[in-house]
């Protein structure tokens, strides 16, 4: 780390200054700016400036930008990577050798990986098809479904994260800022922990229509009381920095010193939580489909593929094996981008070298 | 006492062994820090009974050489040349094993700031106890006993107590009892203390340094002894070592170094060193006060429902006033309640009673907007320079912050950032940058010209140059006394430094435990002090009445008591 270092340096940039006296005649500051309301400070002499002014400031050995330093964890290179693959074959799932989905050909079910077969639609059109992965007990092409399943998984995660980390840095900045709301807002955010996730999400999924923005919130909400504790303990440390004190003295307005002074501080715990809570996400949301309560079941997803080929895993393993390995893979690409993360941008652990 | 010996150290040397010796050492830094060596042939020794001072500004490198000397180096950090011996045994090739067999019965470390080298879950009795269950076969009932004695020669009070007692129901000089007992207990040859006395206060600092002493001189340890304060190098040092950087500038005794010095370097250092003794100051015109505090009193209360409510009592009864191009001081130890002070009156936090007049109108219990005029008028510059600037902030987004939520236009609250700048002797290119970009004192400014951006007219100084080294300090003492002179405003000064206090006041007041005790003008509070308080502060002021430099003699010496 060369943050300590730099302060090495600095000691000796302003060494010079000394010896060269630091007084020098007078030099007026002229309130050339009438500031609206108050009164001005006595016009010193009007003389021109003969600034002896400091050595500048150290050409810091900064380095490298948090970017090039995030890219050098190989945590974060392989997180990164993995996901950005995901992400992108999920977008470009159509022109990736795949089919319509939810096509079903009893007559192709349970094929093995690899294959090359006749695809007759209930229509009755017929192509020939290469089941990379295999298929389901209904004949319906694994590779597809995959792929499709993924942009629900993703949207998912990246939907639950946004929202709770919304939220969760709202509710945390109101809690750690003003006291007086403190008490209220925790309090109510332990009762929200207090439920099991799971059955919440099962609930709110039966009240209301199993869909990408229902399963989103039913996620998300029993995420927000940690997102919010940690912003809460993360304002409490910074709001007794001397900076946001300096900010306060200057009168800025309590907004602008949450917004301004605080939030920009706190911003690496909280993209490090992010990640997490995306995983997290990630993991509930097969859950759900993998209990039939998620998604729509004509909507594929990694959960409802392997609730689908659960029963006749030891025969066929391929409909629980290959998103079960995708999904965990999808996991760990997430973690470690977080773990990277962390070691990169929270100081704390960044003395310790991670 | 040693002849000085730097100029040639191939003079025969006494018959006994130096306790340490460091020959020709020199460490190296990681790659990419700010220089490739850490220190550079660094050449001293340090022999029984005497007390080696390495003297140095932050980054001079002094701690490094502790380190080395304890086989704590840093990861990346490596000694590449050179050598150490103790007792004549070469410390660098030894193993991890072998130094941790050496460290305690041979050498020990004092370190500065004694809640960190304490383990907080364990009893200081324990953590004494393990010493010697780790270096020696006596029995559990023996052990204790020895702790008991070793407690009782660091005038611990009540050694039965501390011993079952947690580091953190003990006072800051006590903990630090503990942790020289625990380097004393096995009468190492050599004893290590880097900066033990920075983070006490100043009667504190007296005792420990006098305990240090008087331990030293029963078991005629060798002391290498760290610190950036030259009183404490007056009060302790048989020999100094100068660092700048890295580099030894000087050596010598302590007489030679401290009052004719050879090199530029330790000249400067010295010339910077703040006396106690005031200042001509300009007198001061009459008129109404800027600031007046009436019987401001601060009650903090601790605990909540259902736990027990404690009361702490932190201010009680202040009242003081500053007056147009005035310099007021509040000094006082920890604890005293200077800060709560400062904080009430910059209106940070609320007082408990009393009430604050700024331009006849009364703004103790103002709220929100109401407090806005209040908030141009005073500004307050803080302590840690490091921590007082947004780090995710321009320096220039900074300084017009207070102007732009004043209502100034952009540009103007730019351009007069620009002139501020120039004020307080910095480029005006500065603004773009961040502030991790600068050292300790251009921080400092950057934090004064923050201050001054909202024009105020009374600036308070919470320790505003505590942290910095001494001759950076000098520098911000001039500034602030110059901008003063230009633009007559009142300065609340807060601090625990005498000397610092005596440089820049015109009045000063002590506080002891939430109350004033006295006040006065700097000259009759600091050279004929009525409060049995404020006579013992004077005293314990390390280095008082040593001519530094080749300056006179402090001419009137402070009374004492």
């Amino acid at each position: 780390m060369s943050e300590p270092l730099s302060g090495l340096t600095t000691s000796q940039s302003a060494s010079p200054v000394l010896q060269g006296g630091v007084k020098r005649g007078s030099r007026s500051l002229e309130p050339k700016a009438p500031l609206k309301g108050g009164g001005g400070a006595p016009a010193g002499r009007p003389e021109s400036f003969t600034p002896n002014i400091e050595s500048p400031a150290t050409t810091a050995p900064r380095g490298v930008s948090t970017a090039r330093r995030l890219w050098r964890n190989g945590a974060v290179r392989f997180g990164a990577c993995v996901l950005a693959l995901l992400v992108a074959g999920a977008a470009a799932a159509p022109w990736l050798g795949t089919i319509d989905p939810t096509l079903i050909d009893p007559a192709s079910a349970n094929l093995p990986p690899g294959t090359s077969a006749e695809f007759m639609t209930l229509g009755g059109d017929t192509f020939q098809h290469w089941f990379a992965l295999g298929s389901d007990s209904l004949g319906r092409d694994l590779w597809s479904r995959m792929l499709y399943g993924a942009r629900v998984s993703l949207a998912v995660g990246a939907g639950v994260a946004l929202l709770a980390l919304a939220i969760g840095i709202l509710l945390g900045l109101a809690a750690g800022y003003f006291r007086r709301l403190d008490g209220v807002i925790m309090r109510i955010m332990d009762g929200v922990m207090a439920i099991p996730g799971i059955l919440f999400a099962i609930t709110l999924i039966a009240v209301w229509q199993p869909s990408l923005a229902t399963i989103v919130i039913a996620i998300a909400v029993p995420e927000i009381p940690r997102v919010a504790r940690l912003v809460r303990s993360v304002v409490l440390t910074i709001r007794e920095e001397p900076y946001v004190e300096a900010a306060v003295a200057l009168d800025t307005p309590a907004w602008k010193v949450l917004t301004r002074h605080i939030l920009p501080n706190a911003i690496a715990p909280l993209i490090i939580q992010g990640t997490y809570v995306c995983a997290a996400a990630i993991l509930v949301e097969a859950i759900l489909s993998f209990l039939g309560v998620g998604m729509p079941p004509e909507i594929p997803t990694w959960g409802n593929i392997m609730a689908e080929g659960r029963t006749q895993f030891t025969q066929y393993p391929q409909s629980v094996l290959f998103p079960g390995l995708l999904l965990s893979f999808t996991v760990l690409a997430v973690n470690l981008l977080g773990d990277g993360l962390r070691d990169t941008l929270d100081p704390k652990f960044n003395k310790r070298g991670g | 006492m040693t002849t000085s010996q730097s100029a040639s150290p191939a003079l025969p040397r006494a018959a006994t062994e130096p306790v340490l010796a460091v020959r020709k050492l020199s460490i190296t830094l990681p790659a990419g820090a700010d220089r490739p060596l850490a220190v550079e042939h660094i050449d001293f020794e340090v022999a029984a009974g005497q007390t080696v001072c390495l003297l140095g500004e932050s980054g001079s490198g002094k701690s490094v050489i502790a380190q080395a000397v304890m086989g704590l180096l840093p990861a990346g950090l490596k000694a590449i040349e050179g050598g150490i011996t103790l007792n004549g045994r070469e410390l660098l090739p030894l193993t991890l094993t072998q130094l941790r067999r050496l460290r305690g019965p041979a050498m020990a470390m004092v370190f500065q700031e004694p809640m960190t080298a304490l383990n907080p879950v364990q009893r200081c009795g324990d953590q004494v106890d393990e010493i010697l269950r780790e270096h020696t076969r006596l029995s559990a009932a023996e052990r204790r006993r020895e702790v008991l004695r070793i407690f009782a020669r660091v005038r611990l009070p009540e050694p039965e107590r501390i011993y079952a007692s947690y580091p953190h129901q003990l006072s800051g000089g006590q903990r630090q009892r503990i942790v020289i007992a625990i380097a004393l207990i096995l009468k190492p040859a050599l004893l290590i203390c880097d900066e033990p006395t920075t983070a006490l206060d100043v009667t504190t600092q007296a005792e420990i340094l006098k305990l240090i002493t008087e331990l030293q001189r029963e078991n005629g340890t060798a002391v290498l002894f760290i610190t950036h304060d030259f009183g404490v190098v007056a009060e302790i040092a048989d020999r100094v070592v100068v660092m700048q950087l890295g580099r030894m500038v000087e050596q010598g005794n302590k007489l030679d170094v401290l009052q004719a010095p050879r090199q530029d370097y330790t000249r400067m250092l010295l010339a910077a060193v703040p006396e106690l003794g005031g200042r001509s100051r300009p007198p001061l015109p009459d008129g109404p006060a800027l600031l007046d505090a009436r019987a401001l009193s601060k009650t903090y209360a601790t605990g909540s429902w259902p736990g027990r409510r404690r009361t702490v009592q932190a201010a009680t009864d202040i009242s003081l006033s500053v007056h147009p191009g005035e310099t007021v001081g509040i000094v006082g130890e920890s604890g005293s309640g200077k800060s709560t002070v400062a904080r009430c009156i910059a209106r940070l936090i609320e007082p408990s009673s009393g009430d604050i007049l700024a331009g006849g109108q009364s703004v103790a219990k103002a709220r929100g907007r109401t407090l806005s005029p209040f908030r141009r008028q005073v500004q307050v510059v803080f302590q840690d320079p490091y921590r007082s600037l947004n780090p995710r902030q321009t320096v220039g987004a900074s300084i017009i912050e207070g102007p732009l939520n004043f209502g100034v236009p952009r540009e103007q609250a730019w351009r007069r950032a620009e002139e501020l700048m120039r004020l307080v002797r910095m480029q005006p290119s500065a603004l773009h940058r961040y502030p991790n970009q600068f050292s300790g004192g251009q921080r400092q400014r950057i934090s004064i010209a923050r201050a001054l951006a909202c024009e105020p007219k009374v600036l308070i100084a919470d320790e505003a140059v505590s942290a910095l080294d001494v001759s950076v300090q000098a520098q911000i003492l001039d500034l602030l006394n110059d901008i003063q002179q230009r633009l007559r405003i009142g300065i609340l000064f807060i601090t625990h430094d005498l000397r610092v206090a005596s440089q820049i006041c015109d009045r000063v007041i002590v506080m002891q435990q939430g109350r004033i005790v006295e006040q006065g003008r700097i000259n009759d509070v600091f050279f004929a002090p009525q409060h049995l308080y404020t006579k013992t502060l004077l005293a314990a002021a390390p280095g008082r009445g040593f001519a530094f430099g080749s300056r006179e003699p402090a001419a009137p010496q402070p009374i004492l008591a």
